[in-house]
Parts: C-alpha cells; structure tokens; sequence
C-alpha cells in the first residue's frame, strides 16, 4: 500500500492483526501480566435454583496451603449501588443455580479449584420455578423493551380483521434457551495500583463497563483504567459488566495481588448470559391475492428474578410488511433462571424465524409463491412509524437471491423431491437489521513526518472492525493505510460506543471522519497538532426509518430413514449499505448465516425443570454447527450506499446475516417432508415426533 | 483438580504392579476422557499410570486371518489400517464416525473402550448420579434423557440407588461387539481373555460399574476373529449434527447371504443400552430367511419390542428400526450387484 490516490475503504484489505495472531503473538485479556505472579480465582456456585444461603463454611478451604482468600457474602467488600443482578456476594439470597456464592482465591488455579470443592453451604431452597408456558397467570407486560422500544403496537383493529380475513393462518413458534459461546472465555485480569483498579478484560468495548466498575468501588473514571486489545468473540455476551469482574476487582482488592479470573465453559453457560426461549403466536390475515389485512405477533419470553432483560422479539415484525391492521406483544415471565442477556440480533433472530416462517406458511394456505407474496406486501413507507425510508432493498434482494439460488420454476408441492433416500426441498426468508448510530468521540494526532495516530475506544471482538476503522481514517486522511495508527479499546482514549447493534462503523466511522475534518485545510505545525470529531444520531433517527435488509435461499436434504437434516447449500443477499471491507465483511454475513443454520438444526440449552440447571452446560452436548454442517454458502450483497443515515453511507452487518436464515432452513424442511416444525430446532428427533 | 502422582512403567507388567497396590490409582491412555473428568472432579484418582504407548502399538495378523489390536493403537491409525479396512468396514468406518481428527490421534484402543458415558448428570458433581455417587439416585430418569438408553436400562425411579438409563458413548465398541471380538486383559493374577459380550455390563443393581474388569486390569490387545463376509459389512451412525456427536443410534451390521436367504447376520446398536447392544432376536429372526426388507423390518421390529423409553427418547425407537433395516437393505443391495 503505497499508492495515495487509491481508495482503501470498499478494497479487500486483510485483518491487520491477522498475523499477530496466528502466531500467538495478539494479547488476549487472561494472557496479559504472565510475569507478574498472578493469583487465580475459582468460584463456588449456587446448586439451588431459588432460597437463601443458612450457613457457610470455607475453614477447610481456608486450610488448603496456597489459598490467599476466601470471600464470601459474610466476608467480600461491598460494592457501591450496582443494579440487582451484580450484587455478587452481597447477601445470602439466591436466584438462580450456579450463581457465585464464594470466590477463592489461590496461588494457582489448580489449587484455587480444589479449595472452591472444599467450600461447603448450606441452602434453605424452593422448588425452581424455570418453565416458560404461554399460559403462566404471572406473565407481565414490562415498561419497555431492551433498545427502547414499546411494548407493544397496535394499528387499526387487528381481531376484526383476521376474522373478517378470506385467507389467514394461525401458528405458533417456539425457540429454545440459547448460549451465545465465543470460543475465548471471558476473563479478566485486575489489580489494584494505589486507588487505581487496572483492568485487562474480554469485553465489547471498555466504556461500557466504565460506570458499573466505577459505581461498584466508588472511584472515578479517572481511577479505572480497562483495556480489551483482543477479543476472541463475543455475541453479545461480553457486552455488558458481568459478576466475575467485580469478583476480579474484589479480589485484587482483598489480597494486594494481580488477579485471573476465566470462567469455565460450564460457568459461561450461567454467568454471562443466554437469548431468552420464546413462545410467538402468529396470525396473518390476507386477501386472496396475497395482500395482507391483518398481523398479530404476541410473544412471550423469560427474564430472571434479579433483571428485567425484555428482548424486543416482535420489533421487526413491526416494519417489515404493509396491513392496514397490525398488533406486537411482548409478555415476560419472571423465572428463577441466570439473568438473559443480548445474542446476536437480539429480537430479530427470534422474531424472524416466527415471522418468516409464518408468512411462508400463508404462502401455502394462498397458494402463492413465498417470493412473490412478500413483493406483493412491500411497503412504501415504515407502515408503523409512517417516515420515508432511508433506502429498503428488500425487492432487489428476494429477486436477485432467486435467480442466484434458481427458484424460478420451483415446484411448490412439499415432499415430493427425492433424490435416493434423501427428501429434498427448498425455502425462503426475507431479513432485517435496524441502522442505528451511537453517540462517539475521536481523536487524531498529527505530527509531521510520522503516521497519524487515530484514537477511539472502539472494540474488534474479532470482526475486523480494526482493519475497517483503519481504512476510512486512511481515506478521510488521504494517506495510505500504513500512515494511520489506530489505537482502540482503552478506556482512556475517547469514549466510543460498545461493539454491539452492527452499531460499530456507522458510530466509529463517522466520528473519525469528523476529527479528520478538523484537520483539513490546517497546517500541521513542526510540535504536531491534536484534534477531535464526533458524531451522534442525528435527524435522520427521526425523520427516517433505517434498516439492512436481506433474503436467504436454503436447500434442505432431509433422511427419510433417520431423520438427519442437511444443508448443501444457502444463498444470502445484502442490502446493507456501503461494504468498508469485502472480505471481513463476506466472513460477517457467513458467519451470521452458519450461527442461522446452527439455531435452525443444533442449538439449544435444556432447562432441567426439577432442579432449574441448565442441563448441557458444555460444547459436547450443547452443539453449534460442525464444518461438516455448512455446505455451499453463496454471499452477495448489492451496491447500496445510505448517506441519508450516515456519511460513510454504511448500515452495519455484523448481525443481518443470522436473522431470517432458520425460517428459510425450516421452511425448506416443509418443503423437503411436508412436516412443519415449529419447534427449534429441527434435530432428527423431530421427524418422528 | 485434587492433587495426584504421575508414573511410567517400563513393561505392561511393571504398569500393573504399580496400579495393584494403588486402590484409587488409574490408567492413563490419551486422556481424552479421563483428563476431561479430572478437571470436571468426576474422577479424583491419586496416581496415573501411563500406558498410552505401552502396551502394543501394532496391528498383527492372527492364525485364523484375524486381527491383534493391541491396546495402545490410536484410533486414527486403527481406522487407517488396511487390514482393517479389508476385512472388516464396520470397524474403520465406526472410528471415523467418533470424535474428530484430533481426538482420534490422541486415543487409543483401550481407553476407548472404556470411556464413561456423557450423561449430563453423571459429569456434573453437583447433581445425583448413581453411577458417580452411588446411592445418590438418577438425575436423569427426570431430567435431560433425550440421548439415553431405552434398551435393558434400569428404572426404578429417581431415588432408587439401582436406577440408571445411561448409555455407553463409544462407536468402536459397538463394531467390536458385532465381530465377537476378545478383550486381552492382564491382571495381577495373569492374563486372561474377555469376549466382548461380557467386557460392559448392564447396569442391574449396581450403575456404579461399567464393565466386569477389576480394578488394575490392564487391556493389552484386542483380537478380532476371523469372519469373511465382514468384507460386507457397515457402521451406520445417527447423530445430530453432521461430525462431531456422539450416536443417537447407530448400527454395526454385516451379512452373510446365500442367493435371496440370510445364511448369517450380525447385529449391534449404539447409543441404545449401558452397553453395545448385540440385536440377538433379530439375528435369530433374520438367519434362514429371506433376505427382503419386509423381513428386516420386521425381525427389527421383534428386538426393539423389548424397549422401555422414556418422553424424551422415545424417537429412538423407530430411528433403530428405520436404521436397522435400511442398514441391511444396503448391504444385500450391494451384495447383488
Ligand atoms: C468432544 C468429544 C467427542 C467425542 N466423540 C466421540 C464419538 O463420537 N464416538 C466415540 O466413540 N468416542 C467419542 N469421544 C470419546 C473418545 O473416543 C474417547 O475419549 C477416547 O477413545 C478415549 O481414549 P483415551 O485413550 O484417550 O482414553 P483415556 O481418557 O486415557 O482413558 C479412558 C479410560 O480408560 C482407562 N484406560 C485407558 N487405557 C487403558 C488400558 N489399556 N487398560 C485399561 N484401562 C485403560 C482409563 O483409566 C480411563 O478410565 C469423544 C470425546 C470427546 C472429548
Ligand atoms: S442415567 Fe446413570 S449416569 Fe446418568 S444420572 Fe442416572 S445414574 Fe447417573
């Protein structure tokens, strides 16, 4: 890269840090202060799903030689006015089996594990209250959903119409508990520097941890220094402050020492959040020649006794499809479960496949063709909110994936394809992301003859997005890609929005383009010059309604004998505004479309009613796709740039690629055996149910 | 993860004299199970001995045109033998239905054999586990069973301390038992020879063992008789995803046919039982008869009438049927052509 004149952003630039960490040469949070004589944290966790702790006794693990520090809710500091759900070890009441009742902390892990076992308490307990029905007395309507948004949503008069409707269907959907399961375990790094807590951390994005971890210590920002060089996935799990960081910090504070706290990959299965199961009633109603009169989406979903986490599962419902009649409900059930948190497109992965699946099913009722009757019910407008859109390529993707994928003269009779004793079939759905921008603040140091150094305490939770951020400040600089120093993921640097919402570069982006503009025209004197830029949503959160948008193509091969469920091949098409970089952006969009088949055939954690656990607490038991799972993925996105949202005209597509991909799978399964499963996900069980 | 001593013995004699005067002493072959259960505190042994490249690492041939496994072959190269491949498929084609490349160069035959079962409740210390903790009930007669036995299971309810569903996770094992394979086993009292029919037990009243091994028994080969029309034979694994799982159900079968008649079949499930299940009422159903799938169906049919499944595994029992006759469907078909 020595060309000046050459555009980096839209060119296929390779992870910047690629090298680095092939060869194990890239940080991540528990690798740092190998030298510095760490001491290690295990936990002692809840076996009870509800009650409260009558006796604790850690004088054996106490004993055990090495041990620093047993704390427990009798013994730990105490934390500032931190919400319910992070006020680990503060009382003897539990919520929820394996929460942390103990932490020990030793010289080495190994020892720290053997004392934790030493622990024992005692529990006054009730039977868990862990099941989800449609029917509980106790569902609740919370005050908002996560993200902002209502409740619920009523247009017209929605039972009027479905029963006045010549043609409608009536369904219901479930989907399972599922854990989000990056492949680095969240760890954390602390210690205590006088008043000062130094944190290494897994996270998405240390400002979002800045204002619990300062309220927990009372200390100031100034007094906390977090940073997240490398973070090895995360979906959402590593979004929010979790309890092992407070625990960190606790024991860093108890025993003068550098603490590790990693969880086990048992424990990330309770203590750093799972999607919400939900139940989701869906009723369309329709013209016979396809046009839609009515649609009710009502879901209900769990939250735990210690947080209110209100996934907004029926949100895209909301805007995807024009009636004149329309209605989302959200209900929760409060349960003894570990608090939800966000999993990759939170609401829309869920709601989509209700959604998606349920207007293919009209299809069949109508006997029109799936592609065709979501043409036929393209809004003009945001039927809801009734603004312009900013740009909606729903139409161009479902046409272009059809011809890419071949559904021109498909034959719409389900089971009847067979090829040896495979039954085959092919399916639809239609995708959406909202596009959204956070408020984001970068600074830019200029000094003569030296690379510019851009600093934003953005996040690469291993998307890419260091390389993209890279690439448009090299662009707005005018420099090639080597003349630009980005330093992010530190709580020092300018304050950013988390890594979350595929809000990253249409929040980052366009604050560095802000400081890049101070720059220009401006003489750099020989001392250097530093300015600052930022952005923000602005009007056009507003004035308009903006969103990716999206179509998967599934073919799905279904064993007549055994019931196993193949996919050898899906097609997805984008329209996600300006693409900063194809190929991280192609693994975003893959990436999203294989956890889409993973959520359709493998994933889902089963709640033990009985003793509350979550029963498959590990990766052999709870299975997300094999390499052996995902056939031909064809990725293509349209030229579509958006700069009525934002400059860089980007939309976001870190989670556009998931959502809609199991209603295709699973209306493809229909279509392959004639059996409609609406319950995920399609394991071979299912064919004989 | 309870302290605990690491040693090596020169010869697999040495190695049972060191684990004889150990009570609660171990074998350590690749460890990829037992490391695993370590970590988890489900096994706490105080001593490991070492035998992973101990006993034999060779494949021999046998008088009779069988085989000598011997107990320290991993699994990878087992399943890349020739020999094995020739003259028994099932057996080839059940190890690369295990585990992933990496596990299967690291295991080896012995240990394979007796890995513990995955039931969750059995690898959770928290939770009762008649098997882990006897006495202690059955966590999963209640609770996740999905992938569990349906098949000479013990159930007597949650609390009976003689309750157990679990069921044995090795593939290879249920190769082994359709080929009337004989365990080689060295003991401190000398060696002797277990056929695999006897190697797993069911869990009758006592789920706490696995198999009729004493302790400090150490496997040193496995010998795989003679059987030609094995050459005709094939593993079929059921699993739920397409690498990577363990068996829902699977099926090791070979057949020997005379025109249109079974002249002699072999039959085994995974997944199914506590141990590898041989499918004897339908070996005896099909053997004499005609080899159609009406009568494969339904001499499957006969053996899985003994099944006692619970809500969440019920699935199993038409999946074994489907899979047993369209196992044998396959090898007549291939046979005639
Ligand atoms: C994620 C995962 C997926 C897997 N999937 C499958 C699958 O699909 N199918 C399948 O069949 N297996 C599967 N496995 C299991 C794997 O095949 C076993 O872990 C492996 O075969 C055990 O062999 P090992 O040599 O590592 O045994 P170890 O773990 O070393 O030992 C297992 C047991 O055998 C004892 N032992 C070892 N050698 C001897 C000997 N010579 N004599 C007496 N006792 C001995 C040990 O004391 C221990 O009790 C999977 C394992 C994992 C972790
Ligand atoms: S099935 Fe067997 S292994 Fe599983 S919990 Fe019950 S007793 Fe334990």
């Amino acid at each position: 890269m020595t060309a000046t004149t050459e555009r980096a952003v839209g060119s296929d630039v390779r992870r910047l840090e690629g090298p680095d960490k092939v060869r194990g040469r890239a940080p991540y949070a528990y690798e740092h202060e190998l030298g510095a004589q760490a001491v290690f944290v295990a936990l002692v966790q809840s076996t009870v799903a509800r009650g409260r702790i009558t006796a604790i006794d850690s004088a054996a693990a106490t004993a055990v030689p090495g041990v620093l520090a047993v704390l427990t809710h009798e013994d730990a500091p105490r934390l500032g006015d931190v919400v319910e759900e992070l006020r680990v070890l503060q009382g003897p009441q539990v919520q929820y089996v394996g929460e942390p009742v103990a932490a020990v902390v030793a010289e080495t892990s190994e020892v720290a594990r053997d004392a934790a076992a030493r622990v024992q308490v005692t529990y006054e307990s009730g039977a868990p209250d862990v099941v989800l029905t449609a029917d509980r007395t106790d569902l609740y309507a919370p005050e908002q959903l996560m993200a902002g948004f209502e409740t619920d949503s009523v247009i017209g008069d929605v039972d009027t119409a479905l029963a006045a409707a010549p043609v409608s269907v009536d369904v219901t959907y479930t989907t399972p508990v599922q854990h989000n399961n990056p492949i680095e375990m969240h760890a954390t790094v602390a210690r205590w520097d006088g008043d000062v807590l130094r944190m290494w951390d897994a996270n998405q994005g240390p400002h979002n941890l800045v204002p619990v971890i300062t309220e927990a210590f009372g200390i100031t920002a100034d007094q906390l220094h977090i940073t997240s060089p490398h973070v090895g996935g995360a979906f959402g799990s590593k979004a929010f402050t979790h309890v092992h960081q407070l625990i960190a910090g606790m024991a860093a504070k108890v025993t003068g020492r550098t603490v590790k706290v990693e969880l086990t990959r048992q424990q990330m299965f309770t203590l750093v959040g799972h999607r919400t199961p939900t139940i989701q009633r869906l009723r369309l109603g329709a013209q016979p020649d396809g046009t839609l009169t009515a649609i009710s989406h009502e879901v209900v979903e769990h939250t735990s006794q210690n947080a209110e986490f209100a996934e907004q599962t029926a949100t895209a419902t909301r805007l995807m499809y024009a009636a004149p009649a329309r209605r989302t409900t959200h209900r929760l059930a409060r349960l003894d479960v570990p608090p939800p948190t966000i999993m990759r497109a939170p609401g829309e992965t869920p709601g989509m496949y209700a959604l998606e699946s349920a207007v293919d099913e009209l299809a069949v009722e109508l006997g029109i063709d799936p592609v065709e009757l979501r043409l036929r019910n393209e809004p003009a407008r945001d039927p809801e909110r009734d603004v312009p859109w900013s740009t909606r390529n729903l139409v161009a993707c479902l046409t272009e994936g059809a011809q890419r994928f071949g559904w021109a003269g498909r034959d719409p009779r389900p089971g009847v394809r067979e090829d040896g004793r495979w039954l085959v079939g092919t399916g639809v759905a239609a995708a959406t992301y909202p596009t959204r921008r956070r408020p984001s603040e970068a600074r830019i140091q200029a000094v003569p003859g030296q690379p510019y150094v851009v600093s934003i305490d953005a996040s690469d939770i291993g998307t890419g997005a260091r390389t993209a951020l890279t690439q448009i400040a090299a662009d707005a600089l005018r420099v090639p890609l080597d003349q630009v120093d980005l330093r992010i993921a530190d709580s020092r640097l300018p304050k950013a929005s988390g890594a979350g919402g595929s809000t990253g570069i249409t929040s980052w982006g366009p604050a560095i383009l802000a400081a890049a503009d101070e720059l220009r025209d401006r003489e750099v004197p020989p001392g250097g010059l530093t300015v600052t830029g930022s952005s923000g949503p602005g009007e056009e959160a507003e004035q308009l309604s903006s969103h990716a948008f999206g179509a998967h193509f599934a073919e799905v091969r279904v064993d007549r004998d055994s019931g196993e469920v193949r996919v050898p091949r899906m097609t997805g098409v984008f329209a996600a505004g300006r693409i900063i970089n194809p190929v991280t952006a192609r693994s975003q969009f893959l990436g999203g479309m294989t956890m889409g088949l993973s959520m359709a055939l493998h994933e889902q954690t089963v709640l033990d009613a009985g003793r509350g656990h979550f029963a498959n607490h590990d990766l052999a038991e709870y299975h997300v796709a094999a390499h052996a799972d995902v056939g031909a993925m064809d990725i293509h996105w349209l030229d579509e740039v958006d700069e009525a949202h934002n400059p860089l005209g980007a939309k976001g597509i870190g989670e556009i690629g998931i959502v809609g991909a199991a209603a295709a799978i699973g209306n493809a399964y229909w279509h392959a055996t004639g059996r409609r499963v609406r319950d995920l996900p399609i394991t071979p069980d299912r064919y004989f149910g | 993860m309870r302290e605990f001593r690491y040693e090596k013995a020169t010869d697999p004699a040495g190695a049972v004299a060191l684990l004889a005067g150990e009570p609660e002493g171990a074998y350590l072959g690749g460890g990829t199970n037992l490391v695993d259960l370590m970590r988890l505190g489900v096994a706490t042994p105080d001593v490991l001995v070492d035998v992973r490249t101990l006993t034999s690492t060779e494949v021999e041939d046998l008088p009779d045109g069988g085989l000598r496994i011997g107990a320290a072959v991993p699994n990878a190269d087992l399943a890349a033998e020739r020999r094995v491949r020739e003259r028994y498929p099932l057996l080839a084609q059940a190890l690369l239905a295990g585990a992933s490349g990496q596990l299967r160069n690291r295991a080896t035959t012995g240990g394979n054999l007796l890995q513990r079962t995955r039931c969750t409740y059995f690898t959770d210390t928290t939770m009762p586990c008649n098997k882990r903790a006897p006495g202690s009930g059955c966590g999963a007669v209640t609770g996740l069973h999905r992938n569990l036995a349906v098949l000479g299971a013990t159930d007597e309810g949650p609390e009976s301390a003689h309750t157990c569903i679990a069921t044995h996770p090795s593939d290879l094992a249920v190769a082994l038992r359709a080929l009337d394979a004989q365990v080689r086993v060295l003991g401190a009292g000398g060696e002797r020879s277990v056929p695999m029919a006897e190697l797993h037990r069911l869990p009758g009243d006592d789920p706490s063992r696995d198999t009729t091994l004493a302790h400090g028994e150490l496997i040193t080969a496995i010998d795989v008789p003679a059987l030609p029309w094995a050459t005709r034979s094939r593993y079929r694994k059921v699993r739920d995803r397409a690498s990577y799982a363990f068996a829902l159900v699977s099926v090791a079968a070979a057949m020997d046919l005379d025109g249109g008649c079974v002249r002699d079949v072999r039959i085994a499930l995974g997944g199914m039982a506590h141990a590898p299940w041989r499918a004897t009422v339908a070996e005896d159903a099909l053997r004499g008869g005609p080899a159609t799938e009406e009568a494969f169906a339904a001499a499957a049919e006969a053996e899985l009438a003994a099944a006692r499944p619970l809500a969440d595994n019920a699935f199993k029992v038409p999946m074994a049927t489907n899979m047993i006759t369209r196992t044998l469907l396959q090898i007549s078909t291939e046979a005639r052509s």
